[in-house]
């Protein structure tokens, strides 16, 4: 059977790939696109490590098909830096030591990214429910949201 | 496996009703691609009905809504009127696994996944709601109640869709609310749901009532004998402890991991009385 033809956009770059029907756009940003910073954890929509931002919302690419993505905007964890800039996120990640292995850290990023976005000052409590889909068997959760809510009152004092 | 986003329902329903072997309606995908995956099913033909314009809106009519079936749980959320209106069922609707999946996972999804214990389903079966159903033959009307029949098991034929479900016009002081039981507090699937609308008069009395149970039976519940307790009180102590025992008297569960069947009868009763009281007070509220 032939391939779907999937003309889509990530990270504000128009990009194409071919796909076949059963691929999951997890597969096809790693392994068609080449972009790997989306991460396989569970493969069924338990885990979050292959969260991005499709048309703005947060999903898992892992519960997407590619061939949805068509005529749609990606966003993922590649877009998230401005060159050699991190993103406040991404930086505060590393002050408070907020990742271990690391393989949840990408999808814990867009998902707070996302968080932040929608409510740029979330409780603790709004926070935790917001990242409850994104598991992390490494750190115990806690630096992770005290990373996340530091770089919200940063992001607020630059705002 | 063949992928298809027509952009009709009849298109689709012909798509799906042609196909001799199987064919599966791709709405928000969040439990299709997970069964996908796992190979618990193995369909030939994907027909994805999000490209249909009817099935992604939320619109006002007849001074209630009508919500398309791939709406998502996300954008109930964000609606502030049907929040307004219908606190328990968006509730119920955004109690479905975690903020990604709410980004993707819908109503009619959630109702023909087939799962006894879908969480918005006992909600939208207290709201009275009815999904307007496209076929090959064409349009009609089914209450939600009479669309899950068993356990992965419908009522609806070959080559048909959900393509909204209605919500009826509020009176003055109406109000709904669902909860659930689950051993921890969030990501878990219910081991009672149970959804309550209620009506109240000026002074106070239940005028009308509906009441909907999830996981406590091989397919959700309206369970009219929980009404019934409720309507011409004024939901009190006497009310409440009849409602309790109507629920209690609906229940056929299974014991599984989750929870045994005597569990299950026992916290049904429990979660009937709090959801009515939480309806009760917004109820009152408006």
């Amino acid at each position: 059977m032939s391939k779907h033809h999937v003309s889509t956009t990530v990270n504000g770059d128009p990009v194409e790939f071919l796909c076949d029907t059963e691929q999951s756009l997890l597969d096809c940003l790693r392994n068609e696109l080449g972009l790997t910073g989306s991460k396989e954890g569970c493969g069924s929509g338990d885990c979050g490590a292959c969260s991005v931002l499709l048309d703005g919302r947060l999903v898992c690419s892992c519960l997407v098909l590619g061939v949805e993505a068509g005529g749609k905007t990606v966003e993922t964890i590649e877009g998230m830096a401005t060159g050699e800039e991190l993103h406040p996120l991404q930086q505060k990640f590393l002050e408070h030591a907020a990742l271990q292995c690391g393989i949840c850290t990408p999808g814990i990023l867009i998902a707070a990214k996302s968080l932040l976005e929608k409510n740029p000052n979330p409780t603790e409590t709004e926070t935790r429910y917001w990242l409850a889909g994104n598991l992390c068997r490494c750190t115990g959760y806690d630096k992770i949201i005290r990373a996340v809510l530091d770089a919200a009152a940063e992001m607020r004092k630059g705002a | 496996m063949r992928y298809e986003a027509p952009d009709t329902l009849e298109a689709a329903a012909q798509l799906l009703a042609s196909e001799s072997g199987e064919a599966r309606v791709l709405a928000g995908g969040t439990d299709l691609l997970v069964q996908l995956k796992a190979e618990v099913i193995s369909p030939v033909l994907l027909v994805d009905i999000k490209k249909v314009p009817e099935t992604r809106k939320i619109t006002e009519e007849d001074g209630g809504f009508r919500i398309g079936s791939t709406v998502t749980g996300a954008e109930l959320k964000e609606h502030a009127k049907l929040k307004a209106a219908w606190p328990g069922l968006v509730e119920g609707a955004n109690l479905i696994g975690s903020t990604q999946v709410q980004g993707r996972c819908t109503l009619a999804g959630n109702l023909c996944n087939g799962s006894p214990a879908a969480d918005s389903v006992p909600a939208m079966i207290a709201a009275g709601a009815v999904a307007t159903v496209v076929g090959p033959k064409g349009r009609r009307e089914v209450k939600v109640e009479d669309i899950m029949i068993g356990p992965r098991k419908l009522s609806l034929e070959k080559g048909e869709i959900i393509a909204s479900f209605k919500l009826p016009a509020r009176a003055a002081h109406a109000s709904d609310a669902y909860l659930r039981f689950i051993p921890r507090t969030e990501m878990d699937i219910a081991v009672v749901g149970c959804g309550v609308s209620l009506t109240l008069d000026g002074s106070g009395t239940c005028t009308d009532a509906r009441v909907g149970l999830g996981a406590v039976a091989a397919r959700p519940l309206l369970v009219a004998d929980a009404a019934k307790a409720l309507i011409g009180t004024k939901v009190d102590e006497a009310a409440l402890t009849k409602l309790e025992a109507a629920v209690r008297a609906a229940c056929s569960p299974i014991d599984d991991k989750r929870g045994t069947k005597e569990f299950r009868i026992d916290v049904a009763g429990v979660l009937a009385r709090r959801t009515a009281l939480i309806a009760l007070e917004r109820a009152r509220k408006k």
